[in-house]
C-alpha cells in the first residue's frame, strides 16, 4: 500500500504531464488535469507523511532489481518535503491559472507551460524519494531541464539573457555531480545511498574528503550557498512571477535537502563542519547586504532567499539532532514564506505595473489586500515573534549555542544581525511601495494608471491588469499556511525533531534500506537504532 | 583497480579543454566546452567501471569476473541522453539569444551594471529628468536618501 503510494507520487505528475501535452492547445482541460494531478500528489504526500511517521520509512525497489536498480526511500524528512513542496506547487499552479485566465494566455505559450510545470513537479518528487545518488542526479536533471524551459518562457530578451546564465551554471553543477557520482562508484562500487554510507568509512581519509567536497560543491551551487550563489539574484527575477515563486521556494531547498542527506547519511563526520559554518555565516551576511542595496522587490527577495539559505546550512553544519531539526523546520518555514512573498510580489507587479520600489507607491491605499498579503510574510521572514520565522531562528540559535565556542556565538550574532537586515530591506519595500503616498512618486507608472482609474467608467485599476480573484486567493491561502506553521509550530517542530533523529548518523537509514531479512523488522530496527544513537 | 592510461589521458584532456572553453565569454564556445566536459565525465564513469572485459550479456560458460561492469554503462547511457537533450536546448537558447541581441556573448546583468555604476535610482531620473530634490517633501526620509545616493555619483 505505502509502496504503491511512493511510486504514485512520481507517476501521477509524470502521466499528467504527458496528458497535458497531448491536450495541446486546449487550455481548459489542461488546467483541470494539472490542478487535479497536483491535488492528487498533495493527497498522496500527506498520506505518505502520516504513514511514514506512524510506521517508519518505506523502501521500494523498482522492478525487483534489488539494490542494483532504482531504490526509492521515503523517510520522515522526505515525506515532510513531499508534503510542503506539493502544497507550494499546487498554490503556485492556482496562481498561474488565475494569471493565465486573466491575460488570455497570449503572453506565454500556454500549451507548453502546464506540461513543463508538471515535469518540474516530477523532478522535485524524484529528487525527494531517490534512494541512490544517480537517481538523485536524474531527479535534479528532470527538474532542471523543466526549469530551463520555464525560466526562458516566452523567449523575451531579458529572460534569454538571464536564462543563459542560469542554464550554464546549472549544467556546471550537474557535471560536477555526475563526476562525483563516477568517483563514488569507482571508490565504493555502489551509488546506493545506504551502501555508500555503510562502506565509506573504509576509504582513506583524503578520498573521503575529496568525494565529500565534490558533492558539497555540486549541491552548494544548486542551494545557492555563498561563493556559489551569484547566479540566483541574476536569473530568478526575470522569470514570470509564478515561476519565480515556485523556483525560489523549492529549487534551492532541494539543494539544501541533498546537503542534509550528504551530511547526515553519507558523511556524518565533523571535519568540514567548521568550514560549513563559516560558509553559512558568509551566505547570510552577503545575501542580506545584497538585499539592502537593491531597488526591485523581486531582486530584494532573491537576495533574502540567498541569505536565508545560510540559516539552513548553519543548522546542518552543527551536526547535532537539534541543529538538523531546526534546519528542517526552517526549510519548511522558508519554502512557504518565500513563495508567498514572491506571489505577493507578483500581485504588486499587476497592481502597480512595476516591482521597482523607486517607481511605485501608495499601494496601501490602492490595494490594501495586497499590502496585507505582503506585510504578514514579510514580518514572518524577518523573524518577528510570534511568527514561524522567529521560532525557526530561535531553534537554530539554541542549537548553535549548545556548541558554545567563538564561531558559534559569531554565527548567532551574525544570524540576529541578518534577520534585522532582512527586516530593514523588507520595511524599505513597505515604506516605499506601500506606505508612501502615490503623489510622492515622481513620474511613475502609478500616476499614469491613476489617471486611467479616475476616468469615470473605469471602476478598478489599470489597463486590463485587474488582479484576478484566483491569484489573490492562492496568495491568501499561502499566507494562511504560513500562519498555520506558527499556530501548529509545536507538532510540526516535534515532527522535524523525529525526522532529525532518523538522520542522527547513517545507522537508521542503512537499517531501513539494507535490513534485508524482513522489511518490517528492518524498519523497527531502524527506529530503535535512531533512538539508541540519540 | 587497473585502468587504461590512454583513457585517463583522454579524459583529462577532454575535461581540461571543456573547462577552458566553458570559461569563455562566447556562448558557442561554452556549448562546445559543455559537450567536451560531458564526454569527459562520461569517460570518467567508464574508467570507474574497471578494466575492459566481455560485453555484459549473460553467458553460462563465462566466469562472472570476466564481464565488464554493466552498471557504469547504464549510468553513462542515461547521462548521454540527458546531455543530448540539454545540448539541444542550449543550442536553441543560444540561437535565440543571437537573434535577439545579435551577440554571441554572456551578457551582463543590467541591474548589476546599474548598481556598479552607482545609478540604481536611474529609472527615477530617467522618467523625470528635471525632478529636483525639492520635489520631495522634506519629512519623507526614504526618497531623500535614495536620491542622495544618486546625487553623490552624478
Amino acid at each position: 500500500m505505502m509502496a504503491a503510494l511512493v511510486s504514485l507520487v512520481v507517476l501521477v505528475p509524470l502521466l499528467a504531464a504527458a496528458l497535458t501535452l497531448v491536450l495541446g492547445r486546449r487550455a481548459r482541460p489542461q488546467r483541470i488535469v494539472a490542478a487535479l494531478a497536483l491535488t492528487a500528489v498533495l493527497g498522496i504526500s500527506v498520506a505518505l507523511l502520516i504513514g511514514v511517521d506512524a510506521e517508519g520509512a518505506v523502501v521500494v525497489e523498482a522492478a525487483n532489481w534489488g539494490l542494483l536498480g532504482i531504490v526509492l526511500v521515503v523517510d520522515r524528512l522526505s515525506a515532510l518535503m513531499l508534503v510542503v513542496s506539493s502544497l507550494v506547487l499546487l498554490a503556485v499552479l492556482i496562481f498561474s491559472i488565475g494569471q493565465g485566465l486573466a491575460d488570455g494566455d497570449d503572453e506565454t505559450p500556454v500549451s507548453i507551460y502546464y506540461p513543463t510545470y508538471l515535469i518540474l513537479t516530477t523532478g522535485v518528487m524524484v529528487a525527494f524519494v531517490a534512494g541512490d545518488l544517480f537517481n538523485l542526479y536524474v531527479g535534479f536533471e528532470i527538474l532542471l531541464v523543466a526549469s530551463y524551459v520555464l525560466i526562458t518562457l516566452g523567449g523575451t530578451r531579458s529572460r534569454i539573457r538571464a536564462g543563459v546564465t542560469y542554464v550554464i551554471v546549472s549544467l556546471l553543477s550537474s557535471i560536477l555531480f555526475l563526476a562525483a557520482i563516477g568517483m563514488v562508484y569507482g571508490a565504493l562500487g555502489t551509488v546506493n545511498l545506504a551502501q555508500v554510507a555503510e562502506r565509506v568509512d573504509d576509504l582513506p581519509f583524503d578520498v573521503q574528503v575529496l568525494l565529500h567536497v565534490m558533492l558539497l560543491v555540486a549541491f552548494g551551487i544548486k542551494a545557492a550557498v555563498f561563493p556559489l550563489s551569484f547566479w540566483l539574484p541574476d536569473s530568478y527575477p526575470s522569470a514570470p512571477a509564478p515561476v519565480t515563486a515556485a523556483f525560489a521556494g523549492l529549487l534551492t531547498k532541494i539543494g539544501v535537502y541533498a546537503i542534509i542527506r550528504l551530511e547526515t547519511v553519507i558523511f556524518p563526520t565533523p571535519e568540514l563542519n567548521p568550514a560549513l559554518m563559516v560558509v553559512a555565516l558568509l551566505t547570510m551576511v552577503v545575501g542580506a547586504l545584497g538585499a539592502v542595496a537593491q531597488a526591485d522587490i523581486k531582486r530584494i527577495l532573491s537576495f533574502t532567499l540567498v541569505s536565508h539559505i545560510g540559516y539552513m546550512i548553519l543548522g546542518v553544519a552543527l551536526g547535532t539532532v537539534a541543529g538538523t531539526a531546526a534546519a528542517i523546520y526552517y526549510i519548511v518555514h522558508h519554502i512557504v514564506v518565500q513563495t508567498t512573498l514572491f506571489l505577493a510580489a507578483g500581485l504588486v507587479e499587476r497592481e502597480a505595473g512595476s516591482t521597482s520600489i523607486t517607481r511605485i507607491g501608495g499601494l496601501l491605499v490602492s490595494a490594501p489586500l495586497v499590502a496585507v498579503l505582503f506585510f504578514i510574510p514579510a514580518l514572518n521572514l524577518g523573524g518577528i515573534p510570534p511568527f514561524s520565522g522567529f521560532i525557526g531562528k530561535l531553534g537554530l540559535f539554541q542549537a548553535t549555542a549548545v556548541q558554545g565556542d567563538a564561531l558559534a556565538y559569531a554565527l548567532i550574532g551574525g544570524g540576529a544581525l541578518v534577520s534585522l537586515l532582512t527586516l530593514y530591506a523588507l520595511v524599505r519595500v513597505w515604506n516605499l511601495a506601500f506606505w508612501r503616498p502615490a503623489d510622492d512618486v515622481e513620474g511613475d507608472e502609478t500616476r499614469l494608471l491613476r489617471a486611467v482609474e479616475e476616468a469615470p467608467d473605469q471602476p478598478t485599476t489599470t489597463e486590463t491588469r485587474a488582479t484576478p480573484r484566483l491569484m489573490t486567493l492562492s496568495t491568501a491561502g499561502m499566507v494562511a499556511v504560513g500562519l498555520a506553521l506558527t499556530v501548529f509550530a509545536g507538532p510540526l517542530y516535534a515532527l522535524a525533531d523525529r525526522a532529525a533523529q532518523n538522520l542522527d548518523g547513517p545507522g537508521a537509514y542503512i537499517a531501513v534500506v539494507l535490513g534485508d531479512d524482513a522489511r518490517s523488522a528492518g524498519e523497527t530496527a531502524g527506529e530503535t537504532t535512531g533512538e539508541a544513537d540519540r | 583497480m587497473t585502468v587504461s592510461l590512454v583513457l585517463v589521458v583522454v579524459m583529462a584532456a577532454l575535461i581540461a579543454c571543456g573547462v577552458y572553453l566553458l570559461l569563455e565569454r562566447s556562448l558557442t564556445r561554452v556549448v562546445l566546452g559543455f559537450l567536451l566536459l560531458g564526454n569527459g565525465v562520461n569517460l570518467l564513469i567508464l574508467i570507474m567501471g574497471g578494466p575492459a572485459g566481455f560485453a555484459p550479456i549473460y553467458d553460462e560458460s563465462l566466469d562472472p569476473a570476466a564481464y565488464n561492469d554493466p552498471l557504469p554503462q547504464a549510468l553513462i547511457l542515461t547521462a548521454i541522453v540527458i546531455t543530448f537533450a540539454v545540448s539541444a536546448f542550449l543550442l536553441a537558447l543560444i540561437y535565440r539569444s543571437w537573434r535577439l541581441a545579435n551577440a554571441d556573448d554572456v551578457a551582463d546583468d543590467a541591474d548589476d551594471v546599474a548598481l556598479r555604476a552607482g545609478t540604481v535610482t536611474m529609472p527615477l531620473e530617467e522618467v523625470a529628468p528635471d525632478a529636483g530634490d525639492t520635489d520631495f517633501p522634506v519629512e519623507d526620509a526614504e526618497p531623500m536618501r535614495a536620491d542622495a545616493a544618486g546625487e553623490g555619483t552624478r
